[in-house]
């Protein structure tokens, strides 16, 4: 029973967008004690946080603000506790979008998200929906999640926009699609976050969200 | 540079999976989730679930069958059939689905999609489209598993879904589906383009080249298939002790009328694929 309560609590921020049940499904196979939750104190006293999402920067920014989150999760960034971003979950880490003319996102990271190209020379459909490899940056994967993923591992991808870090230091992977060469993931104190779904990845993409609990201690 | 997907379809009667020709006269193959399992370890870049029936009554065994596939393969999960409200759709993604596919629903009550992409994000919402040529030359879109005629022409209505939030299209031939004479290219290549979002080639594949064919020709961006791979299957496991299945799989020994089908692995698409110069997870 004592054992039960001190395990480490897994956030899933809830923010009515998008389908969490997946990365709660791989995070339970892991081993993680996970709780989908919108709720400000919930939040405060998780052990560590994933922000998932799929769908519209716009829409995401104003369902966290209507759900008096975005200071939940800028605070929660600064306590140092581990912070994942998933997909949307990434591109909300940063500084704003170029969806929709500008709209700010929870500026964690120094950047902005922009529109997949699809151009004469290298036609691609945008989004990108499928499988696509991640080729390592200047960011040495060893002391990061990804430090038991291979180089040139295949991810599954489902988006429009890609982030661009102002800084290249917090750049983590490299993904190439059509004339686009763009940073997949990224790793800055605390903070981790994907492009890609790891939850939709094969045991390869699960194995980050263990690697990521083992570095944190979650698990 | 664009990975092309191989997506196994498993339509789906109550707890069985079943397979039919032109969509009709289903036969029992086994359980699902079974094969699902398989084609995942065998290197499926996604599945795709379909209830055939779609009967309310048997809802219970189909989320069922989800949420045990949920939970064992960690890939893209696409459900289909008889999904009709957005409380539909929040139910088959708590089971653990990652997409919808929207047929009857959408053609019913278009602003569906647009309501459905906005909730769930256009990634989560595929529309089906299951075409039938007509005499004179055009296709037009049936609902209900190829059985009822809508009288709306596939490129308008693949427009009009592209432009109400849908994240994919999959486009079923019906005249081709089951037979193993090969993807209908003709429709296939009239959707995909004429539509920026991905398209999801289906019905029809019987051998190796018919894969390349719908690529090269019909410009799919992602092949789901069937038969095929049920029948490889099916062929695998009958040798071994533990064969669960209790489906009636002696029509395939009889060898009547599958003639055009060869049974062909996961794996080995994917070699053929990369053998001819298309990119594919490997």
């Amino acid at each position: 029973m004592q054992a039960l309560e001190m395990k480490k609590k897994v956030v899933i921020i809830d923010y009515d967008l998008g389908n969490l049940f997946s990365v709660k499904l791989a995070c339970e196979s892991v081993g993680l004690n996970v709780e989908i939750s919108g709720d400000k104190k919930i939040i405060k006293n998780a052990d560590a946080v994933i922000l998932p999402g799929v769908g519209s920067f716009g829409d995401a920014m104003n369902n966290l603000k209507q759900l008096d989150l975005i200071s939940s999760l800028q605070d929660f960034a600064l306590s140092g506790k581990p912070l994942m971003g998933v997909c949307l979950g990434m591109q909300l880490l940063f500084t704003s979008s170029e969806e929709f003319g500008n709209t700010q996102g929870l500026n964690l990271i120094s950047g902005e998200i922009r529109k997949l190209r699809s151009t004469i020379d290298s036609p691609v459909k945008v989004p990108q929906i499928g499988w696509n490899t991640i080729t390592s940056s200047k960011v040495p994967w060893l002391q990061t999640p990804l430090k038991n993923t291979p180089a040139n591992s295949y991810m599954y991808f489902v988006h429009s926009f890609y982030a661009a870090p102002v800084n290249d230091a917090v750049t983590l992977t490299i993904t190439k699609y059509g004339d686009n060469e763009y940073c997949s993931a990224i790793f800055k104190d605390n903070i981790f976050a994907t492009q890609f779904h790891p939850e939709k990845s094969t045991e390869t993409g699960v194995k980050i969200y263990k690697e990521w609990a083992l570095m944190n201690n979650l698990i | 540079m664009v990975n092309i997907r191989v997506i196994p379809r498993l339509d789906i009667k109550g707890p069985n999976l079943v397979k039919g020709i032109h969509l009709e006269g289903l036969r029992v193959l086994g359980r699902p989730e079974d094969f699902a399992q398989y084609y995942y370890e065998q290197g499926a870049d996604e599945l795709m679930y379909v209830d055939v029936v779609a009967s309310l009554y048997e809802r219970n065994s189909l989320h069922d069958i989800i949420s045990k596939t949920a939970r064992r393969t960690f890939i893209p999960l696409t459900v289909g059939g008889g999904i009709r409200t957005i409380d539909d759709i929040k139910s088959v993604l708590r089971a653990g689905a990652d997409k919808v596919s929207l047929n009857t629903a959408a053609v019913r009550n278009p602003t569906i999609i647009r309501e459905a992409s906005r909730k769930f994000g256009s990634s989560t919402i595929v529309v089906a489209i299951e075409a039938i040529k007509q005499p004179d030359g055009k296709y037009l879109a049936y609902v209900d598993n190829g059985r009822e005629h809508t009288g709306i022409e596939v490129l308008s209505w693949a427009k009009k879904v592209e432009e109400l939030g849908a994240g994919e299209l999959i486009v079923t031939s019906v005249d081709n589906e089951g037979t193993g004479t090969g993807y209908n290219i003709e429709l296939t290549k009239l959707i995909a383009e004429n539509v920026s979002i991905p398209v999801i080639a289906h019905g029809g594949p019987g051998t190796l080249k018919d894969f390349g064919t719908v690529l090269k020709d019909g410009k799919a961006d992602a092949l789901s298939v069937a038969s095929v791979l049920h029948y490889d299957y099916i062929k695998k496991i009958e040798h071994t002790m533990h064969h669960r299945t209790e489906g009636n799989i002696e029509f395939l020994k009889s060898n009547r009328s599958f003639q055009k089908i060869n049974p062909t692995g996961i794996t080995e698409i994917k070699q053929y694929l990369l053998s001819n110069f298309y990119e594919c997870r490997h």
